[in-house]
C-alpha cells in the first residue's frame, strides 16, 4: 500500500506537454517574486505588454508568439530548473530572462548545450565576456557607469577622487569595475572606503574621504538607501567637493530620499528616467515616450529601467526571428548578431559577433539634480 | 522469509528509482529526479536528527553551503578533482558541526533551534560578503564532476541528465542504507531513547552529550553531500544554496513525510520537489496551495504524510 501512494504522488511530477507547432514559443525565466523583484516584476510586465502588442499586429513572420515564463524567485537552483524545462518540455525557440547575474550565469550552459539563443537582462560583465556563442545581454554594464562617471571628471578638469561603496552585489562589482578602468581616464582613486548594507551612517567614512589630501571629487557606487544616506552625510558635513552616484540609484526614488542634500548630485542615467526632457530630434525620444505611455497607461505605476532592458531585450529578438525568416537557433543568434543601429530604451544596439550588448558610453546620460528634477547635461 | 523492513524499505526505493524513468517523457523530468535525491539525501540527514534524536535545526542550509562552496572552491585553488573536494568539503562540514555542535547543543527547544538558525545565516552572509573568494551574490562556476565522461567511457549512451538521475539514485539508497543501518545499530538505539527521555536515557547510562553531538555531525554530513552534489549538477552556485529558505524547505520536506522514518524523508522531498513544478500554472498562487498543503497535513496528519497514512491503512486492514 506505502508503494501505491508513492506512486501515485511521484505521478503528479508528470505533467503533460504538448507544444504545438506554427507558434513562436519563446520562454523566459524572471526573478518576479523574492529579494530581486524589483527587477522581474516591470521585466515580466513589459515582455507580456509586448508580446501581446505584436500579436495584435499578426505576429512575427505571421505566427502568433506564446509567452513561457517562469518565476525563480531569486534562486539560482530554480531557475537552473526551469531553464531546463524551457529547452527539454515546452521546447522554446528563444529565451529572455536572468533578471540577476547569478540567475544569468546558472541558467546560460543549459540554453548553450541546446544551441537557443538567450538574452540576458542582468548587468555584469562576465556573462558576455568571455564570450558565449549563445548569450547576448541588453543592460549596460557596471564598468560602462564608471567609464561614465570618469568622462565626466575629465571634462570638468578634475583627476583624483574618493571612492566609498556599498558591500552588497552591486557596489562590490562597481568599485572593482572603477579601480580596473580608472587608469585609461588617468583618474587616481586616492580614498577607498566601504560601508556595510544597513547602515544608517555613513559620516566616519566621508571624514576621512574629505580628509585625504588632494581628493578633488567623491563617487559612491552602491544600491538601494545607503547612497541616500551618503549624499545625506555629506551635505551634513559640508564637504564642498562634486558628489557622484551610481546608475543603481537613477530613479525619482532617490531624490525623495535624499531631499535637499541631493541638489548638484550628478550620476549617469538612461535615457528613459528624464523622457520629459529629450529633445525632440533626440534618436531616443520616440522609443522611449512610447515605450513610456504605455506601460504607465496599462499597469498605473511608474516604468522603471529593470522594463525597459526587458523592451528592447524583445524587441531585438523579435526582429532577429523575423529576418532569420525562422525560429532556428542558429539562424536566430546569427541575426541577433547582425542587429545595427536599432536604437531600443537603453540606448543604440550594434550587436556583433565578438559584442553579444552592442552598446556605448552613449547610451548613459550624465544627469544632474537641479532644484529637485533632473537635467541633462551634455 | 520474511524481509525486515529496513529491507523493504530499500526495496521500495530501489524500485521507484528505478521504474521512474518510464514514465518521463524528456530529460527535464531526469533532472526534477536527481534533484528529490539531492533533496532526500539531505532530508535522510535531518530524520536522524529530528527522528532518531529528536533534535531540531533550522541551519542544515549553511553545511550545504560549505559542501556546495567546497566542490566549487577546492578545485579551483587546490586542484583536487571534484569527487575529492566532495569529500572534502563533508569532512569539513563535519568537523564544523562537531565543534559548534558541543555548546549549541546543550540548548533545547526553540532556543537551539535559533541557535542553527544563527549558524545557518552565518554561512550565508560569509558567502554573500567573501565576493573575492566566492563571487559574491553573483555566484561562481563549478568544475565538471566527469559522470559524464565515465559513461561514455562505459558505452552506457546515456545523456546527461539520465547519468546524474541513476548516479544520484544510487547515492540515495547508499544513504538510507546508512541510516537504517544506524537505526538499529547500539547508537541508533541511544538516540532513540534520549528522543523519548532524555533524563531516563541518561539515568540507563546514555552519554546524552556525545549522541546528540553524533547525531548532529551526520546530518551535517548529509547535507554538506547534498550541497556538493547540487553544486556538481548544475556546474553553478550561488549563496542561495546556504539560505535560509533552503533550511526551512528541507526541515519542511521531513516534517511533511514523517519526520522519523527513512522513505517519509524521500516522500517529503519529492513532493517539496515536484509539487511546485506542477503549480506554476498558478503562479501567483503557488506559496498560498503550498503554505495550504503543509497547514492541512500538521492540522489532520501530524505525524506526517507516509506514517499517518500507513497507520490508517493498517487500522483498515485491521477492521
Amino acid at each position: 500500500m506505502r508503494l501505491k501512494s508513492t506512486l501515485a504522488v511521484s505521478a503528479l511530477a508528470m505533467m503533460a506537454a504538448n507544444p504545438a507547432a506554427a507558434e513562436i514559443r519563446l520562454g523566459a525565466v524572471l526573478s518576479v517574486t523574492g529579494p530581486a523583484s524589483f527587477l522581474g516584476d516591470p521585466e515580466l510586465k513589459t515582455l507580456e505588454m509586448l508580446v501581446e502588442e505584436v500579436n495584435a499586429q499578426g505576429g512575427i513572420n505571421g505566427e502568433e508568439v506564446v509567452l513561457i515564463h517562469y518565476d525563480d524567485g531569486g534562486d539560482a537552483n530554480r531557475a537552473r530548473t526551469f531553464a531546463t524545462r524551457l529547452v527539454e518540455d515546452d521546447e522554446v525557440a528563444a529565451v529572455i530572462g536572468g533578471s540577476t547575474t547569478g540567475v544569468t550565469m546558472a541558467v546560460a550552459p543549459v540554453f548553450e548545450a541546446n544551441e537557443i539563443p538567450f538574452i540576458s537582462l542582468a548587468g555584469a560583465v562576465v556573462i558576455i565576456n568571455p564570450l558565449n556563442p549563445w548569450v547576448f545581454k541588453t543592460p549596460h554594464t557596471d564598468r560602462m557607469a564608471c567609464e561614465s562617471i570618469f568622462t565626466d571628471l575629465t571634462a570638468r578638469g578634475l583627476s583624483s577622487i574618493g571612492m566609498i561603496s556599498g558591500q552588497g552585489g552591486f557596489g562590490t562589482s562597481m568599485r572593482e569595475q572603477c579601480i580596473d578602468v580608472a587608469g585609461e581616464y588617468g583618474i587616481e582613486i586616492v580614498a577607498d572606503e566601504t560601508y556595510g548594507p544597513r547602515d544608517s551612517d555613513m559620516t566616519p567614512q566621508l571624514t576621512s574621504i574629505a580628509a585625504t589630501d588632494g581628493v578633488e571629487a567623491v563617487v559612491n557606487a552602491g544600491f538601494g538607501q545607503g547612497p541616500a544616506i551618503v549624499t545625506r552625510n555629506f551635505a551634513q558635513l559640508g564637504i564642498d567637493l562634486p558628489l557622484y552616484q551610481s546608475h543603481g540609484v537613477a530613479s525619482d526614488a532617490f531624490i525623495e530620499l535624499a531631499g535637499d542634500a541631493a541638489e548638484g548630485v550628478r550620476l549617469p542615467g538612461t535615457a528613459l528616467l528624464v523622457a520629459d526632457l529629450l529633445a525632440e530630434d533626440d534618436p531616443q525620444h520616440a522609443v522611449v515616450t512610447a515605450y513610456r505611455a504605455a506601460y504607465e497607461d496599462r499597469f498605473e505605476e511608474p516604468v522603471s529601467t529593470f522594463g525597459g532592458y526587458a523592451h528592447d531585450a524583445f524587441w531585438i529578438m523579435a526582429q532577429a526571428i523575423e529576418s532569420a525568416g525562422s525560429t532556428d537557433g542558429a539562424a536566430v543568434r546569427d541575426a541577433i548578431e547582425a542587429t545595427t543601429g536599432w536604437v531600443g530604451v537603453t540606448g543604440e544596439f550594434n550587436m556583433s559577433p565578438d559584442d553579444h550588448m552592442g552598446l556605448d558610453l552613449s547610451a548613459f546620460r550624465m544627469l544632474e539634480i537641479v532644484d529637485g528634477g533632473w537635467s541633462i547635461i551634455d | 522469509m520474511r524481509l525486515s523492513p529496513r529491507t523493504w524499505t530499500l526495496i521500495i526505493l530501489a524500485v521507484l528509482i528505478a521504474l521512474a524513468p518510464v514514465t518521463f517523457p524528456s530529460a527535464f523530468y531526469f533532472r526534477i529526479g536527481a534533484l528529490i535525491f539531492v533533496n532526500g539525501l539531505a532530508v535522510i540527514g535531518l530524520v536522524i536528527l529530528f527522528g532518531y534524536a529528536g533534535q531540531i535545526s533550522l541551519g542544515h542550509a549553511g553545511f550545504a553551503g560549505i559542501g556546495a562552496y567546497s566542490a566549487a572552491l577546492m578545485p579551483m585553488h587546490l586542484g583536487l578533482h571534484p569527487a575529492l573536494a566532495l569529500f572534502a568539503g563533508a569532512v569539513l562540514s563535519g568537523g564544523l558541526a562537531f565543534l559548534i555542535g558541543r555548546p549549541i547543543l546543550r540548548l533545547k527547544g526553540h532556543y537551539l533551534a535559533v541557535a542553527t538558525l544563527g549558524f545557518g545565516i552565518l554561512v550565508f552572509i560569509v558567502l554573500n560578503n567573501e565576493a573575492q573568494l566566492t563571487g559574491g551574490p553573483d555566484g561562481m562556476a563549478v568544475e565538471d564532476l566527469g559522470l559524464r565522461a565515465v559513461s561514455d567511457a562505459l558505452g552506457l549512451g546515456l545523456r546527461t541528465a539520465e547519468v546524474w538521475y541513476w548516479f544520484m539514485g544510487l547515492v540515495l539508497l547508499l544513504g538510507a542504507f546508512l541510516a537504517l543501518n544506524l537505526h538499529t545499530s547500539p547508537t541508533g538505539r541511544s538516540l532513540r531513547s534520549l528522543h523519548n527521555s532524555e533524563v531516563a536515557a541518561r539515568t540507563l547510562g546514555v552519554d546524552v552529550v556525545r549522541y546528540k553531538l553524533t547525531a548532529f555531525v551526520i546530518s551535517a554530513v548529509y547535507a554538506s553531500l547534498a550541497g556538493s552534489l547540487q553544486a556538481l549538477l548544475n556546474g553553478f552556485v550561488t549563496p542561495d544554496v546556504a539560505g535560509f529558505l533552503h533550511s526551512i524547505e528541507w526541515v519542511t520536506m521531513a516534517v511533511l513525510g514523517g519526520a522519523a522514518t527513512v522513505l517519509g524523508a524521500v516522500f517529503g522531498a519529492t513532493i517539496l520537489t515536484a509539487l511546485p513544478q506542477a503549480l506554476t500554472v498558478f503562479q501567483e498562487y503557488e506559496h498560498l496551495l503550498l503554505g495550504l498543503i503543509i497547514m492541512l497535513v500538521m492540522i489532520f496528519l501530524p505525524a506526517g504524510l507516509l506514517p499517518s497514512l500507513g497507520k490508517t491503512l493498517r487500522q483498515g486492514e485491521s477492521i
